[in-house]
Parts: C-alpha cells; sequence; structure tokens
C-alpha cells in the first residue's frame, strides 16, 4: 500500500515516536529538531487527510484498522470532514508553536530540562490528535491521559513556583474529569458490549429508553465539561495559563479545550444522537444557562485582571461560553458557529498568548528569567514594542468580533442560529458580552498605548523567531476573517454531517 | 431492597461506596497527600465497575477447550490494566509535584499554599 493510505497512522505515530527517541538523545538542539520535524510531518499528515476527505461524499469518512483488526473488533481510526479540521488546527498550532518555543524555553526553562519540555510538548501533541482521529471509546480515554499528564508536567516547568500548584490542581480536576469519562464510558460498554463510537451509535438506538444511558450521558457530559473549561468547571484554567511557560500557554489555550470540545461534539452527535441528548434531558436549557454565565461572569471578571496572561485566560473561559452556546441550539447553523469559533479562537487566542511571551522576554533585564506581565510593567510598551502590542490588538479586536476578523464570522453564524430559533433576546446577550470584551481588550490598549513609557527600557522587540510564528496567526485572524470559504466551508459540511447523523 | 438485592448487587454497592468515598476525600481534605489517596480510590472503585460485570459465576479464562463451555469476558480486564496504568502514572506524577510544592513552600496543607500565595500577591498588588 502506498503511503497515503498510511496517513491516519502516521498523524499519531510519528509524533508519538518522538518522544522517547529525543529523552534517549538527551540533548536540547537536537530535541527541539526532531520534535519540530515530527509535528511539521503531522501537520504534513493533517494536510493529506484533509484533502483526501475533501475528495469523498459528503458524509463519507476514511476508516483506518489499526494492525488490520477490522471494527468493531479492532480499534478503528476514523476521519471525517470535523476530524480532518480540527487535526488541521492541532498540528497546525503545533507547527508554528515549536519554532516559537526555542527562544522562548531558551529563557523560561532550565537548560538541562529542555529536551524533557520537547518529549513532553511530543506527548501532548500525540495525545491531542490522538483523541481526535480514534474512533474507539476507551482509545479515547488512553490518548486523553497521555495529553493530560503530559500538559501538568508541561506547566509545572513554568519558572514561578505557583506553576506547582497550578499544575497540581489541574492534575486533580483533570482526573475527577477523565475518571467520569471512563465511568460513561464504561456504562456505555456495559449497555452495547462494543467500543467502536459507529457501532456503539448504532446499537444505543435497541437501548434508548434505559437509565444507565442517561447516566452515561450526565458522566460524559460533566466529565467532558471539566476537560473544556465550561464555567463553573473552569477552576483550573486560569492558573494553568498564568503560570505555565509562554509558549505552553499558546499551545493549550488554541489546542487542548477544543479538542475536549470536539470530544463532546462527538459523543452528544455522533454516540448519542440528538434526539437522546437534547429531547428526554433539559440539556440545551442547561448548557444555555451555563454558556450565558461563562460569557457574561468570566468575562466580567476579565476585565479586572492584574496580570494580562490571566486576563486572557479568563478570557478564554468567556469565549468557550461561545462555542458552548453554539452547541445547545441544536441545528446546523449552531453547530457551524461552534465549529468555526472552535478554530477561529484557537487562532485568536494561540496568537495573544505567542505575543504575550515575546513581550515577557522584552520586560526582563539581558538574560534575566522573565516576570509576570503585570499591568504596572506594561506602561508605555507600545513605544517599545509596536509590532507586539499591535499584534495583540489586531487578535484582540477578533475576541471583540469586529467585522474583518475571525471573531464576527462566529458571532454571525452564533447570532443566525439565535433568530432562526427565534431568540431575539440572545441577539442582544451577544452583542452585550461582547461590550465586555472591549472593556478588557482596552484596559491593555489604554496602558499599552496612552501612558509614558516607564524609565530605562530601550526599544527591543521579540526575536524575529518567536515573532514571525505569532504575526503569521494574527495575519491568520484577518485572512480567515475575510475568506471564510476553508473555515466555514469545512465547518458547515460537518455540521451538516453530524446533525444528519443524528436524526 | 430486600437482602437478596444486596447481595445481588454486592459489588455495585461496594463500587458506589468507594467512587463517592474517594471524591469525597479529594474534596474536603485540604493536604496534597490525601488528596491523591482519594482520587486514586476513586480511580479504582472505576477498575472494579469493569471487571464485576465481566465476570460469569462459573466461567473460565477464555480458552477454547473441549471441556469448557462458559467464559468471563476478557476485554474489560485488557482495558482495565491500561486505566491501572495510567492511575498509576497519575499518582506517581501528583506525589512528583507534591515533592515539589513541599521544596518550594515549606508545608503540603493545600490552605497554608493560598496563604503564602495570597501574601506575595498582596505585596505584588501594593507595588503597583
Amino acid at each position: 500500500m502506498s503511503i497515503a493510505a498510511h496517513l491516519p497512522a502516521l498523524q499519531v505515530v510519528l509524533p508519538l515516536l518522538s518522544a522517547p527517541l529525543v529523552v534517549l538523545l538527551r540533548h536540547g538542539g537536537l530535541a527541539f529538531a526532531v520534535v519540530t520535524t515530527a509535528a511539521w510531518a503531522a501537520f504534513a499528515c493533517a494536510i493529506g487527510l484533509w484533502l483526501q476527505v475533501g475528495q469523498l461524499d459528503p458524509g463519507g469518512a476514511i476508516s483506518y484498522h489499526i494492525g488490520s483488526w477490522p471494527p468493531p473488533w479492532g480499534i478503528e481510526y476514523r476521519v471525517d470532514r470535523l476530524t480532518s479540521f480540527v487535526l488541521l488546527l492541532v498540528s497546525g498550532m503545533a507547527a508554528l508553536v515549536l519554532p516559537y518555543s526555542r527562544a522562548s524555553v531558551e529563557r523560561e526553562i532550565p537548560r538541562e530540562l529542555h529536551y524533557l519540555y520537547y518529549a513532553m510538548f511530543a506527548l501532548c501533541l500525540t495525545g491531542l490528535l490522538g483523541i481526535t482521529i480514534t474512533g474507539d471509546a476507551f482509545n479515547i480515554f488512553v490518548f486523553l491521559e497521555i495529553s493530560s499528564l503530559s500538559t501538568y508536567v508541561l506547566i509545572a516547568l513554568g519558572r514561578d513556583r505557583r506553576a506547582l500548584t497550578a499544575a497540581y490542581q489541574y492534575l486533580i480536576m483533570g482526573s475527577i474529569g477523565a475518571t467520569f469519562i471512563v465511568i460513561g464510558i464504561g456504562f456505555l460498554y456495559l449497555l452495547t458490549g462494543t467500543l467502536n463510537l459507529v457501532d456503539m451509535a448504532e446499537r444505543l438506538r435497541d437501548v434508548e429508553n434505559y437509565r444507565p444511558v442517561l447516566a452515561a450521558l450526565a458522566f460524559l457530559t460533566v466529565g467532558i465539561s471539566l476537560k473544556l473549561a465550561l464555567f463553573p468547571l473552569h477552576q483550573w484554567l486560569p492558573n494553568a495559563y498564568t503560570y505555565a511557560p509562554s509558549a505552553v500557554t499558546a499551545f493549550l489555550a488554541a489546542t487542548a479545550t477544543k479538542v475536549s470540545v470536539y470530544v463532546l461534539i462527538r459523543f452528544y452527535f455522533t454516540v448519542f444522537g440528538e434526539s437522546l441528548v437534547f429531547d428526554k434531558l433539559p440539556l440545551p436549557q442547561i448548557m444555555l444557562g451555563l454558556s450565558l454565565l461563562a460569557m457574561f461572569v468570566a468575562s466580567f471578571i476579565a476585565i479586572f485582571q492584574h496580570n494580562l496572561k490571566r486576563l486572557f485566560a479568563y478570557s478564554s473561559v468567556g469565549q468557550i461560553g461561545y462555542i458552548t452556546l453554539g452547541l445547545s441550539f441544536d441545528s446546523v447553523n449552531g453547530l457551524t458557529a461552534s465549529i468555526v469559533h472552535l478554530f477561529n479562537h484557537g487562532i485568536a487566542k494561540g496568537a495573544i498568548f505567542l505575543l504575550i511571551g515575546g513581550m515577557v522576554l522584552g520586560l526582563a533585564k539581558h538574560g534575566a528569567v522573565p516576570p509576570a506581565p503585570t499591568f504596572d510593567r506594561l506602561d508605555g510598551l507600545a513605544k517599545r514594542m509596536p509590532l507586539t502590542c499591535f499584534g495583540i490588538v489586531i487578535a484582540g479586536l477578533s475576541l471583540i468580533g469586529v467585522p474583518g476578523t475571525v471573531g464576527f464570522i462566529s458571532k454571525w453564524y452564533l447570532i443566525m442560529a439565535a433568530l432562526e430559533k427565534g431568540q431575539f433576546w440572545l441577539v442582544g446577550a451577544i452583542l452585550l458580552s461582547s461590550l465586555l470584551a472591549v472593556a478588557y481588550v482596552w484596559r491593555f490598549v489604554e496602558v499599552a498605548y496612552f501612558r509614558a513609557p516607564l524609565a530605562g527600557f530601550e526599544k527591543r522587540e521579540a526575536p524575529l523567531s518567536m515573532l514571525i510564528p505569532a504575526l503569521l496567526l494574527v495575519a491568520a485572524t484577518i485572512w480567515f476573517g475575510l475568506d471564510t470559504s476553508i473555515t466555514v466551508g469545512s465547518a458547515l459540511d460537518a455540521a451538516q454531517q453530524l446533525v444528519k447523523n443524528g436524526r | 431492597m430486600s437482602s437478596g438485592g444486596v447481595i445481588e448487587h454486592f459489588s455495585y454497592i461496594v463500587t458506589v461506596f468507594l467512587m463517592v468515598a474517594g471524591l469525597f476525600i479529594v474534596i474536603a481534605r485540604g493536604n496534597l497527600i490525601k488528596k491523591l489517596i482519594g482520587l486514586s480510590i476513586f480511580q479504582t472503585s472505576v477498575y472494579l465497575l469493569y471487571i464485576a460485570p465481566g465476570k460469569l459465576l462459573g466461567g473460565t479464562a477464555p480458552i477454547l477447550a473441549p471441556q469448557y463451555s462458559i467464559y468471563s469476558n476478557p476485554l474489560p480486564h485488557v482495558l482495565i490494566l491500561t486505566a491501572i496504568v495510567v492511575g498509576v502514572a497519575t499518582l506517581a506524577l501528583g506525589l512528583a509535584l507534591a515533592v515539589r510544592i513541599r521544596e518550594a513552600y515549606g508545608t503540603i496543607e493545600e490552605d497554608e499554599i493560598v496563604a503564602r500565595d495570597n501574601a506575595i500577591e498582596d505585596a505584588e498588588g501594593a507595588g503597583s
């Protein structure tokens, strides 16, 4: 068989193999080269898969049998439109963040730990790609734990000692979430006798009316919601994002919570089916309420933060509210909004955290450990780092949802979905919560642009190897705000496929 | 529930008890090590949830031989073997973090750690 037929396996195996290789090499520079190559190879696989899926009929999927065991007995890797879209986001972000890591990690992590950082990064990438591509319920849990465990280590690598408590707290909450997910999967397995998601969906039709199905649904919903930081289960997120090394924060913010959203969509629409999720339980109402709370409360808390990283971490919790809001509509437009925002928010928030990583390097005296980006250190920063500040403002506009940026596209589809349901007050709520985003982005603009620069600092941008990936992402927030054929096209296809399957 | 029900559902009752007890310890205890113990108990209850229904009374291991006709389901064992490995890894990482926290803070009591962090944050806030 040609290599094209094995892309689904290579997608996961390449970054997986790079991790032990790097640990054996024990050398920071070599580790960087190996893992970056693996990440770019994974990105190439994702592009290849995306092209292959594009050639299939709408509703088609690539099915890859691991070890040639046919499903439902063997583990199946299944790539449909939604899968390939999320694979593109995850591997693309890794391919951008890794070249950025080199200069950032140099200053933030002790030299003797560099190779371990790259090994953990490779494992985290493997886990996230594996969760996305696998069509086997228990395999999802295993990959989830691979990515989670490596994420805890990555967060603990932060220089501040609070990174340790943040990692510990995330470990406790993440493990509870993962265990809830296994309990849910266990119930489904006991009811259907299968772990293959497609097979499970078919067999669930016969046992739909049993109570354990609802229990499984509840356990999975709570478990995945912990992982995707749905308000009020977001407690781990602000500290984890604030104290993790900059490159880690950017990668996690752009991918980890997004992959969890993907898992939620997968279970809701592919396994349980809409009638079960949305008709038997008041789940849409609960989801709607929690999403609105996230949009308002988290964004409101963000306004009063003293640390820029923490401000945007709370903003992430708020933005996840928009994604789950789209889910709660249970319509093609709503789901499209969710999937598009998953991508759009990923690149906008990724860009912001990458730029902040460059910014903290500039805040430090030569060779010193970078300080936290608190507002009192940012006075007049735009004079010292014009490009960095400009980039944050552009990506910030996207968080607000200004026309011409990606944020506008997501909110447009959200509003369309709300109008479709006849819920006009929701349009007002979406616009009002955007005003809160204006407030927190303006805080940065005010401090960086309208205050006199601090004395004793010369004009110095971040190193080019950090600035280029970040500005590429900023450019992407504009590009995908104007040309939506790739993002909305894929999301619409995926949403139609999911909604049709669920009925 | 009749006494027959209790015996019939014995493994489920044990499972649920361990599950709730573990989760309670995680939430109610402030000591980082005790929290990890709770987490492990919570995870262990899931092993039981998977394994118990796979066992058939009088069933043997699934080895094809003419004298046996009833087999226990081997798949849950395989799954839980993986879950045990994951559980051990989680516990090891959690303990390693607890050691590092002890080195950095000099305590493993959650309220004392929070108090020390707040003291730093107040100092940072006053500096601005």
